[in-house]
């Protein structure tokens, strides 16, 4: 039995410790918001937050983050989470969404770090989160109309 | 918000499907909702017709239809016939609606209809409910609008029989109705009245210049659900008991499965089922982690006689050889041949286009399982659910109208879940056969899988000549095209050949706009076992940029201004003419660029939208960074032009 804290609260698990964080929260807990798209941390769809920072659940082992603080998109929240999701709606970010989650993780872990990110740091950041739809633009705004938002 | 359309075990419970009967859409409907009817049979045959794409119409056929419903919430939920893969349809649809209905649109709703072709057909594409070629807005256009303005009749007329006035003296704006004399009433108090008045058999609908919601931007209906993670995708459905399903696929198109070893699968903790199906070997466990480290330890050998064992460079030496041969005219006009030896400068090009995986980021999946009543229910983002109906009842040895599809958002497409075959539902009622329907079937494609699955675009050669008139036009130019039909054997290839040409390969070319006297284009098939499909734009991908190149290299050739030089050869063609006019003023055309960056321009139909662009490049150490791109569209009506 793995005992994961997940969005504050805990969740014992009988899989193997071997098996992916992603496919533990999508199909043991049903936690489906976390997205699979590669499976080998190269599309960022899966990115959830470890101890507050963002991180591959697909390559992510379920025994290696026993303990540790997990955040989802279906959890995360404070001001910098509320900025973020403002900030993607009011620029209509998403097409197909399916990557989005991933984005939006990855940007939340960006504002927290970094509150006044450069065009580069955002670069930076984002770089490992892939989408299809080539939002790219408007995440970029979006990440700065956030920032702009937390003062 | 999305209305309430999920299939995931969180959810309390599904919607009802759509009934199809017209006698149940006007009756309460189990939710507390009021369904209102709407039997557009004169609509269907005002629907627009002439679709290019994939050539023929729907014919006249009295579909009758229903897309709106109004609840006694006051919400309005319009019924989406057609696969939202991020284009936005459910946004776009619903403001077509709103609009005639003089909605509020904060009160209006999307839900995906089932499959029904006789109330959902794509009067472009049809017989056929599906998604594809640029034609959700089209094809919805007239229907939509006549719906929302009979939905808005049903109302006031129920407004009227309330109040004992005369409909013209009642106005309606966003989702109230209104009379002088004080009374007002909101269209959720009006929805059961409304529900028993009878259809209008006509409507008037508003003049363009009175829209007050086409033509804005307005928000998309799914940001919301698609920032929280609670959009469900096809990858999200959860059904009871359901197996999932990974497939071992021969690693040579046109492989066969010769032998199976299981052993060490079946020992993998979590699997419960090993089988082969036409497609490969299936590899089912409990859940998608355990059926995925089965797969790595199931031992296959293949019948490889049948494969394609060409190398890339292989398949292109054979093209280029294709090429030599006599193909399928496909344009002709004066005598290219002769123009060729007798006129000015001539130029020559050759270009290859690789095959192109699509890549949806939601790697291809769907649930199946057999319903409680002998029915089939599917949960996918389909793209052709006629087709997929039509063909997992082949598969299952049942009708297609007791195959139910629910459609789900879909993480992508750009072509590749509209296929001829049903490709991976096929693939998964095949496992629900193969396994005697015992459990819901999850097939999910891994990434891995997507990449090496086929359905490309296919890889084509063009070779062009063209000469020069030495007043300032072209004079002659020959083009030959040589890439596999993705239509030849399927259902769809009837309406995809024209006198021997797939016209998927040609489309482009076969139609240039530029003005040529002397002209001949022809077509290779080059068959392969490699599966290929269309892939976003279809044929325009590489014959667009073929032209558009070549064009280029006349205007140089020329010494001519590659703007100054197209505009003339266009004279035919203004809407070409005014985008690539407007792209030039934007983009600053003409301007002096710095050392190692360039400015170039290209335009091109495509689907009935004009596009010209013009791009910024800098060019480091023989690398190409684009550095910006104008683009000029002109897509006729913009419904919402923050989403084209």
């Amino acid at each position: 039995m793995i005992s994961l804290t997940i969005n504050g609260a805990q969740r014992d698990l009988d899989v193997d410790p071997q098996m992916p964080l992603l496919w533990a929260l999508r199909d043991s807990l049903n936690m489906t918001g976390t997205k699979f798209g590669c499976g080998i941390a190269q599309c960022g769809a899966c990115t959830v937050h470890i101890d507050g920072e963002p991180q591959r659940s697909c390559q992510t082992q379920v025994g290696d983050v026993a303990g540790r603080a997990i955040t989802t998109i279906e959890g995360v929240q404070g001001k910098v989470a509320e900025a973020v999701r403002t900030a993607w709606r009011n620029l209509d970010v998403v097409q197909c969404g399916y990557c989005q989650s991933g984005q939006i993780m990855s940007a939340i872990g960006l504002l927290t770090q970094t509150p006044k990110p450069t065009d580069n740091n955002i670069h930076d950041a984002m770089d490992g989160n892939v989408c299809r739809c080539a939002t790219y633009q408007r995440i970029r705004a979006a990440i700065h109309e956030a920032s702009n938002n937390l003062g | 918000m999305y209305a309430n359309q999920i299939y995931n075990k969180r959810a309390p419970a599904a919607l009802p499907p759509v009934s199809p009967s017209r006698r149940d859409l006007l009756k309460v409907s189990a939710a507390g909702a009021l369904v209102l009817g709407v039997l557009p049979r004169a609509f269907a045959e005002e629907a627009p017709g002439g679709g290019k794409a994939l050539g023929q119409t729907a014919g006249n056929q009295p579909n009758p239809t229903a897309f709106v419903r109004i609840g006694s919430d006051n919400t309005v939920t319009v019924i989406i016939k057609h696969l939202d893969k991020g284009q936005g349809v459910t946004t776009g649809l619903p403001t077509i609606v709103a609009e005639e209905l003089d909605a509020d649109w904060a009160q209006m709703r999307a839900e995906f209809s089932p499959a029904n072709v006789q109330l959902y057909n794509n009067t472009l594409l049809g017989p056929i409910q599906g998604t594809g070629g640029s034609t959700s807005v089209a094809n919805s256009w007239l229907q939509l609008r006549k719906a929302g303005a009979a939905a808005r009749a049903m109302l006031v007329a129920a407004a009227v029989d309330a109040w004992k006035v005369p409909a013209e003296e009642i106005s309606v704006e966003k989702g109230v109705m209104k009379h002088k004399s004080g009374k007002s009433g909101t269209f959720g108090e009006f929805a059961e009245a409304a529900a028993r008045q009878p259809v209008p058999p006509e409507v008037k609908l508003k003049d363009p210049k009175d829209f007050k919601l086409i033509g804005t931007k307005i928000h998309r209906i799914d940001s919301n659900i698609k920032t929280d993670g609670s959009a469900i995708y096809s990858l999200d459905v959860r059904r009871p008991g359901a197996a999932v399903a990974v497939v071992m696929r021969p690693p040579r198109f046109g492989g066969k499965v010769k032998s199976v070893d299981a052993a060490a699968a079946k020992a993998v903790k979590g699997v419960v089922d090993v089988v082969t199906i036409p497609q490969g070997v299936a590899v089912l466990a409990e859940s998608t982690w355990p059926a995925i480290k089965g797969r790595e330890a199931l031992k296959v050998d293949w019948d490889d006689s049948a494969a394609e064992m060409r190398s890339s460079a292989d398949m292109a030496a054979d093209y280029k050889r294709l090429a030599s041969n006599p193909g399928a005219p496909a344009a002709k006009a004066g005598d290219v041949d002769a123009a060729l030896k007798s006129s000015g400068k001539k130029l020559e090009a050759d270009f290859f286009f690789p095959y192109l995986a699509h890549a949806p980021m939601e790697p291809l999946n769907c649930t199946i399982e057999m319903g409680a009543d002998g029915g089939i229910d599917i949960y996918a983002g389909s793209q052709f659910q006629t087709v997929e109906q039509g063909t997992v009842a082949a598969i299952l040895g049942t009708t297609p109208d007791k195959v139910r599809i629910h459609s789900t958002w879909a993480g992508g497409s750009f072509g590749r879940r509209a296929t001829p075959n049903a490709d991976y539902i096929a693939e998964a009622a095949s496992i629900l056969k193969a396994t005697g329907g015992k459990r819901p079937i999850h097939l999910v494609w891994t990434r891995e899988d997507d990449i090496k699955g086929g359905r490309y675009r296919p890889m084509f050669y063009h070779a062009i000549e063209a000469a020069l008139d030495p007043s300032g036009g072209i004079a002659a130019w020959k083009h030959r095209i040589v890439g596999q039909s993705f239509a030849r054997g399927t259902p769809f290839e009837e309406v995809m050949f024209k006198n021997g040409v797939d016209v998927m390969a040609v489309e482009g070319v076969a139609d240039l706009p530029y003005s040529v006297p002397n002209r001949y284009a022809e077509w290779h098939d080059a068959p392969s076992p490699v599966t290929t499909l269309w892939w976003r734009s279809v044929g325009h991908t590489h014959t667009a940029h073929a032209v558009e190149v070549m064009i280029d290299e006349l205007a140089h050739a020329a010494g001519q201004d590659p703007v100054a030089f197209r505009i003339p050869l266009l004279k035919d063609h203004p809407r070409h003419v005014a985008v690539l006019k407007l792209a030039a003023e934007k983009g600053g055309w003409g301007e002096k660029m710095p050392a190692a960056k360039g400015r170039g321009i290209a335009v091109h139909e495509s689907f009935h939208t004009f596009v010209a662009m013009v791009a910024d490049v800098t060019v480091d150490g023989g690398k190409v960074k684009v550095d910006r791109i104008v683009a000029a569209v002109d897509c006729g009506i913009a419904v919402n032009p923050d989403m084209i």
